[in-house]
């Protein structure tokens, strides 16, 4: 039975993932998603699973890659720096086409960065990180309510087409609090996975053999992109927020789209009209459905914590139907790692625009 | 022989009268070298599996290098490649996850001992049950015989063309001594199959070291000092004698540590 609590975001990541039967849990920590181990190591051993605190990311990864091969539900959870660290094992699980959950609370800059919010790791999530040719699915939530939903549909698409799935949401979502509804979403069933390793005896006597491709690269690239095709046909999440008769359409995810919304109530008192096209699923980006709002309004403002990367995204989309602006990093109220981007200054960039 | 802890003697299982050699060896040519021990290594631990009646629980990993192809040639056992020097991390996860599996892993001295050495100590502090061949031929030998943090003090190789000069490139690691100093272990030796009789030790020692996995004792740990002739630039027999008298006296033989109970 479904009941509310009061969570933050990186708590409903936990929740999320209790309420998807996942059994493994292994990380290191790193600010600002160190709740989301702490939740884990709390939680995970009571309903039978198995938490380990990893001597880094590397093996936090690599051990989510044992536990997938084993057959179980497995994630972890990390921030900037460390995603960088997975990127290896991420690469390995591609290929082998390993379902996981990766949750990268992200903060801002390159190299150490801060340990405070930013947006800056979505060409590094949506475009791949490691190396070789492969996807993820990449889910941004904007609430906290929103972390826990789509943490029970990572772990399904990640089950669905064997790949996998990460949510990347930042310091913002991770550490507000909100009321939270807790309940098992039911997204349909899933293969069995057979392909697990589990010991011959189990199998009559049949061995598995889990090598790289190099045996049939070209063959394994094909079956590659004919799924990801599949994943593209039918997996784009988008929200669009009064979109209808828009004057300009602004186009952010995650926490700074909720600073979107803030301006478009604010833009509203003021008799402007704004509408807000919310990409949910990162990869597969959802082109068609921006191009076709945008063409509509004509003109469009991407507001993002990042220097322009989700921008080259949306231009690539809307394929000159529309006017692309930017709003980017330097928008923010104060210079250091702890500024952010407030509805009063996406407001007054609109103003220039209209 | 330096034997510590307070193991007791065990008839570890039964020795089978193999007239064809262990069912679980897949017959067939080896892809490894001329004159390379690896060949030899799989045999050993396919006698070893079948004796113990284990095959239908294994799962065994390797890492990059020449170990990839190990667990090929045998027959029955579950089989993942892990990712350069990750192996202890992805064992410890599948041994968690289906903890009455016997899980081990095929590590080279690069592998276990330069990229993949704080994932290994860390699997060993933690104690988890699992078993680690370690395979030590002093070079990296799919690369093309570059320096190993095995490779001998003074040893040639392509990118110590000088020799190993340990003020410049440090000096050989003890992994076999390394792993007895650490309380999660519950065997350690060091073997060879470059004789008959070593052949047989190392068989009892790999046994041993699987046992100790059964009975849920720690982590277990075989190193061997391994030929490789290609890298070495040496003949086979040549490389029997190079073990002899190079490596043996860098890299003693015997057990390490070998204990029944480790204290919490």
């Amino acid at each position: 039975m479904a009941y509310t609590i009061l969570a933050t975001g990186n708590e409903a990541v936990g929740w999320g993932a209790i309420h998807s039967s996942c059994k493994f849990f292994a990380g290191y920590p790193i600010t600002p998603q160190n709740e989301i181990p702490e939740f884990m190591s709390r939680k995970l051993p009571k309903v039978g699973g198995v938490f380990i605190q990893s001597e880094d990311e590397g093996a936090a990864s690599n051990m989510v890659y044992g536990a997938s091969i084993a057959g179980v539900r497995a994630m972890t959870s990390t921030s900037s720096p460390g995603f960088s660290l997975m990127q290896e094992a991420i690469s390995a699980m591609a290929v082998l086409e390993l379902p996981a959950v990766i949750v990268n609370v992200s903060r801002n800059g390159p190299g150490w960065g801060t340990t405070q919010t930013g947006q800056q790791d979505y060409r590094q999530a949506t475009k791949g990180g490691g190396h070789g040719g492969y996807r993820c699915i990449i889910l941004a939530p904007a609430s906290v309510q929103e972390t826990f939903d789509l943490m029970q549909l990572a772990f399904y698409l990640a089950d669905k087409y064997r790949m996998v799935v990460m949510l990347l949401t930042d310091a913002l979502v991770g550490q507000m609090t909100e009321p939270l509804e807790l309940g098992i979403l039911d997204f349909g069933p899933l293969p069995e996975k057979d392909w697990a390793l589990i010991g011959s005896a189990q199998r009559g006597g049949w061995r598995y053999l889990c090598i790289p491709v190099a045996f049939d690269l070209v063959g394994y690239c094909r079956r590659a992109a004919e799924k990801y095709q599949k994943v593209a046909d039918s997996e784009k999440r988008y929200e669009t927020h009064m979109t209808d008769k828009a004057q300009l359409l602004l186009v952010a995810y995650g926490s700074t789209a909720r600073a979107c919304k803030g301006a478009i109530d604010m833009a509203h008192a003021e008799g402007l009209k704004l509408g807000l096209f919310r990409p949910i699923t990162l990869w597969p980006f959802p082109n068609q459905a921006i191009k076709q709002q945008a063409s509509q309004v004509g003109k469009v403002l991407v507001v993002e914590d990042s220097e322009g990367q989700l921008v080259e995204d949306v231009e690539l989309a809307i394929e000159g139907q529309a006017q692309v602006n930017l709003l980017g990093i330097w928008a923010r109220h104060q210079v250091t790692g702890s500024g952010v981007i407030h509805p009063e200054r996406i407001l007054q960039e609109v103003k220039t625009l209209l | 022989m330096k034997a510590e802890g307070v193991a007791k003697e065990k008839a570890y299982g039964q020795p089978k009268l193999m007239l064809l050699g262990p069912q679980v060896f897949l017959p067939g040519p080896l892809r490894f070298c001329s004159g390379c021990h690896y060949g030899i290594i799989i045999r050993l631990l396919s006698e070893v599996i079948e004796e113990l009646g284990i095959e239908g629980r294994t799962i065994a990993l390797s890492s990059a290098s020449c170990t990839v192809l190990f667990a090929m040639y045998i027959d029955k056992i579950d089989f993942v490649d892990a990712l350069h020097g990750h192996a202890p991390a992805v064992a410890t996860a599948i041994k968690r996850v289906h903890p009455d599996a016997i899980v081990f892993t095929v590590q080279g001295d690069g592998d276990l001992g330069a990229i993949g050495l704080g994932h290994w100590v860390s699997a060993l502090l933690r104690a988890e049950r699992l078993t680690t061949i370690f395979l030590n031929n002093a070079s990296f030998g799919m690369t093309g015989g570059q320096m190993a943090p095995t490779t001998l003090t003074g040893m040639q190789t392509t990118t110590t063309s000088e020799g190993r000069d340990p003020r410049m490139s440090g000096f050989p690691l003890h992994a076999a001594e390394l792993a007895a100093t650490m309380k999660g272990v519950a065997y350690s030796a060091r073997c060879t199959v470059h004789t008959p009789a070593n052949y047989q030790r190392a068989k009892r020692a790999i046994k041993i070291a699987f046992q100790k996995q059964i009975d849920g004792v720690g982590y277990s740990i075989v190193e061997f000092l391994s030929a490789c002739p290609t890298t070495w630039g040496l003949t086979p027999v040549e490389c029997l004698e190079f073990i002899d008298e190079r490596m043996i006296p860098e890299f003693p033989l015997g057990e390490f540590k070998n204990v029944d109970i480790i204290e919490y």
